[in-house]
């Protein structure tokens, strides 16, 4: 049986990769090592009748332009953005981020009556990062050093966009790209609380510090979506993440493209410096002149590619690809919805997402916990219930408790998690949340502790990194995930990468998955069947 | 009669107004008839949401109600309207637009067949002087009842739960179109299943005085179930998402209009399966018939419009730049994704499938920026759940 294209690996950019080459009328097969499609965005239901988005957990950046043109609503996907969030303090105060836009001003004030004001300015320039790097989402990145006509041509685009910035508008580019988040807030902020409000998106997934240079950018990576035109919105898929999974796959489906589950890949086939199919890990062989992997790059050509096959120089930049866990998740299901006193009664931030770390000095000493090779002992967490909003996540009344934690390293002290070590962080993280919510953990039914071993072992992310590979500069744009390699091919012919750890990123985009198929129809001289991004302007 | 110092008003309050204004954050209002009704609660697109994901309760109790009875009821609401009331069921509702004898719409509606030969007429405008006009050789009575029936609209995926927790047993066989009673504080609660969102959906009718009790109780009910107060700015993203129309936005009342050529007919407005012509008599029969025979003059079309800039107010083009019509509603849609409008163009233009431009103007920070927006003629609703028609309808 042979394939115009293989995509190994059913998450959501894999789907949309594939999607995208079954419009343009390739015979298309995906292959999913797990019995269900998704990677890393999923519905599960661990606990009788709750639904657990288990890994990632909102959606925000899934770019309109793909959801559009593969007509995800049509296929059952539907955003249903949440109301706000909220940064608890340790005197039994808050300061909560409401949708209401001068609630949320006076609420500040509380804080500080002068950064009430300078969150404007905040506003204004994290808006204007986002617009540059926004026009190049569905855009493949140019090659810097090649002498090609289109290469050339891309860079020219970029560097008009840039100078439109102004002299001032560059400079603060280049300093905004290299900046700590807590540099980038100390130039807009006063209070210590509002700061630490702010800095959560600066670290999540990443192993660095609030005083990290390259924290800004990952705050901008969390803003840079949108639902509905709303800069910076994130919202919930309606029926857990899966639904995102679901409706893409639904997408490949409707183009007539096959999905096998249960279909470990465990080779990519080449013969004469060129791809022909994969082979599975019971033997079973598939061909196809284009294979798309939308595993990481350590585990495409690292583990599933004959070393031999590869240069020297390009197997040490798979190996030197920085893929650094740094993170761990609870899914928490709950008989109530749990008491959180500071908040007071009726407030909507209920359903926002809740944080408790009130200082950077706070972040900083939790990652110090991770340089040590320990959990976060006064760990971040981004916890969400997601049935406040979503209905059909839990049966009414009863409630799931979402919550990312920051930072969990892949070895404990050096060796392996163990379970008691599992056991020891979930109790972490329960003491962090029940100071906060007294009545939380007697209303604990079920939950699951994924540390990076869970999220390696259960999703195939190595080291169980959110993003396939830190966000980091140099591994960035141009650089991702290294130099040269930046366009979606591998250097073994017909070979394509899709996943996170291509441009742009990670994030439930599906950008990279719909960038890597324009390459590949490209390629095949097929027209494209991708959209081109929507401009901001 | 109306006190004579009822100068002192402008707007009255609905039987609801003490729990709407407790709930409406921004304060927000605007006239309805002589009613004040919110504009919005607290966040438009929160208050959407709940219409596509909850479960949305809109207060229209400013909706204009005739009660029509009588022997003729029937023999005169088959004259009224273009469709044959005859094979509205009693307990069934049906969605209906009468005209002039110029076969111009003057306006469209429900008639709720509340039992044997009695009906209800409800409309977006004041009809009394066209109706009793219509009644002359007819043994009816009709009458007014705006103010006597408040009105609660229930809409959204989670909107038979929260009916059925609110004791409304066995709500869940009630299909679309279908209507209900319920006994409730001693008096009754009709129940249709109807709306103006395109999603599963009920309207729930109680006389006034009982009013905030029923509202209580059903917040109460809907606590679980994501309940959530809306205002008119989120239920008509719904009526454009759903492709409904709005009399005085995507056409002008017949009877309203000065300038005679601005008026529309059933065919105009895609109602053309609300006329039937085996009724052998109508108001604006004839002249349907002959432009049933002679062909409309303009055609109303849903279209998908490329981009995301909501196509506001737009002329719409050929593919030769003529100009041939107007969107009337537009918006981004959140359930779609897309940008979608409704338009009014010339016929021949605008069949199924024909792609069209619309000329949108739109400003970013005070620039003004064109975009000739490629468009293309869909047909149904741009967003239609299976929900809305399931019987009995899922949980959430």
């Amino acid at each position: 049986m042979k394939y115009d294209a293989i995509v190994i690996g059913a998450g959501h950019n894999g789907l949309c990769n594939a999607a995208f080459l079954a419009r343009a009328g390739l015979k298309v097969l995906v292959l999913e090592s797990n019995p269900y499609v998704g990677g890393a965005a999923v519905s599960r239901e661990l606990h009788p009748h709750w639904i657990y988005s288990n890994c990632s957990y909102v959606c925000g950046l899934l770019r309109p332009e793909i959801y559009r043109t593969l007509e995800l609503a049509r296929h059952g996907l539907q955003i249903v953005p949440y109301g706000g969030g909220v940064t608890f303090t340790r005197d039994g105060d808050i300061l909560g981020g409401y949708l209401d836009k001068d609630i949320r001003r006076r609420e500040l004030a509380r804080h500080s009556p002068r950064d009430a004001d300078a969150y404007l300015r905040y506003g204004r320039d994290t808006m204007r990062q986002c617009r540059l790097i926004r026009a190049l989402l569905l855009r493949t990145p140019p090659d810097p050093s090649s002498l090609r006509w289109r290469d050339i041509r891309e860079l020219i685009h970029i560097g008009k966009e840039f100078a439109r910035l102004g002299e001032q508008g560059i400079c603060d580019t280049m300093r905004f790209y290299t900046l700590s988040i807590a540099d980038y807030l100390n130039e807009y902020f006063e209070s210590d609380v509002v700061k630490a409000n702010f800095a959560g998106s600066g670290i999540i997934g990443t192993a660095l510090g609030v005083q990290s240079p390259g924290t800004a950018y990952v705050l901008l990576h969390h803003y840079m979506g949108d639902v509905d035109g709303q800069m910076g919105a994130w919202g919930f898929a309606r029926g857990g993440m899966g639904a995102v999974s679901n409706a893409l796959a639904a997408a490949v489906q409707a183009h007539g493209g096959e999905i096998k589950v249960d279909a470990p890949a465990a080779r990519i086939l080449t013969r004469g410096g060129r791809a022909r199919g994969v082979a599975l890990a019971n033997g079973d062989e598939y061909y196809a002149d284009t294979v798309v992997s939308n595993v990481d790059p350590k585990r495409t050509f690292l583990k599933l590619m004959e070393p031999r096959d590869l240069e020297p120089e390009f197997l040490a930049r798979a190996r030197n690809f920085k893929i650094r866990g740094s993170s761990g998740k609870l899914n928490i299901a709950l008989d109530g919805l749990p008491d959180f006193p500071a908040l007071g009664a009726g407030n909507p931030l209920i359903s926002g997402d809740m944080h408790f770390l009130d200082s950077l000095e706070r972040y900083e000493r939790a990652y110090d916990d991770w340089k040590s090779g320990t959990w976060s002992k006064d760990p971040y967490l981004d916890l969400l219930m997601p049935s406040a909003t979503d209905p059909t996540m839990t049966p009414p009344g009863k409630h799931m408790m979402s919550v990312f934690v920051q930072y969990v390293p892949v070895k404990v002290q050096g060796r392996d998690w163990t379970d008691a070590d599992r056991e020891a962080f979930k109790q972490t993280v329960f003491d962090q949340i029940a100071r906060y919510s007294p009545n939380f953990r007697s209303l604990v039914l079920h939950a699951e502790v994924r540390t990076p071993r869970e999220l390696e072992a259960e999703v195939g992310l190595t080291e169980g990194n959110i993003f396939q590979g830190e966000l980091t500069f140099d591994q960035l744009f141009f650089n991702r995930p290294f130099p040269g390699f930046a366009q979606y091919r591998a250097p073994v012919r017909g070979l394509y990468m899709c996943g996170s750890a291509t441009h742009p990123g990670g994030g439930v985009m599906a950008a990279p998955g719909a960038n890597a198929a324009r390459e590949i129809l490209r390629d095949l001289r097929r027209g494209s069947s991708v959209p081109e991004g929507w401009s901001d302007d | 009669m109306l006190a004579r110092d009822h100068f002192h008003r402008a707007v009255c309050e609905t039987p609801f107004h003490p729990r709407t204004a407790a709930l409406n954050q921004l304060n927000l209002w605007h006239r309805w008839r002589d009613h004040t009704v919110a504009d919005a609660y607290f966040d438009v697109g929160m208050e959407y949401n709940a219409i596509r994901n909850s479960c949305a309760v809109f207060d229209l109790s400013p909706m204009t109600k005739h009660l029509v009875t009588g022997p003729d009821a029937l023999a005169f609401m088959n004259r009224l309207v273009t469709r044959d009331v005859a094979k509205l069921k009693p307990l069934r509702v049906g969605y209906a637009v009468w005209c002039d004898e110029g076969g111009q719409v003057i306006d469209d509606g429900t008639i709720f067949h509340l039992r044997d030969g009695v009906y209800r007429l409800c409309s977006q405008e004041r009809q009394l002087d066209w109706l009793h006009s219509s009644a002359l050789g007819f043994e009816v009575r009709i009458v007014e009842e705006t103010n006597d029936i408040a009105g609660l609209a229930v809409q959204g995926p989670t909107s038979c739960a929260v009916l059925r927790s609110f004791g409304l047993a066995g709500i869940e066989t009630l299909t679309p179109f279908g209507l209900r009673s319920y006994p409730f504080a001693g008096g009754t609660l009709e129940v249709s299943r109807t709306g103006y969102t395109g999603d599963l959906g009920y309207e729930l009718w109680i006389a006034p005085e009982h009013a905030l009790r029923l509202w209580d109780e059903l917040f109460l009910a809907g606590a679980n179930h994501g309940i959530r107060a809306i205002g008119t700015l989120a239920l008509e993203m719904s009526r454009i998402e759903a492709g409904f129309i709005q009399a005085g936005v995507d056409f002008l009342p017949a009877d309203r209009a000065v300038r005679v050529d601005r008026t529309r007919s059933p065919f105009e407005l895609d109602l053309g399966r609300l006329v039937d012509f085996s009724k052998p008599n109508f108001t604006g029969r004839r002249a349907l018939l002959e432009e049933h025979r002679r062909g409309s003059r303009y055609r109303l079309v849903r279209l998908d419009v490329a981009g995301n800039k909501p196509a506001r107010d737009a002329y719409v083009y050929d593919q030769r730049r003529t100009n041939i019509g107007v969107v009337t509603s537009s918006m981004w849609s959140p359930a779609a994704k897309a940008s979608i409008a409704l338009a009014s163009v010339m016929m021949p233009w605008g069949a199924p499938g024909e792609e069209l431009t619309a000329e949108i103007y739109y400003q970013k920070e005070l620039k003004w920026n064109r975009f000739m927006a490629r468009c293309r003629v869909v047909e149904g609703p741009f967003f239609d759940p299976p929900r809305r028609r399931a019987t009995p309808p899922a949980d959430r």
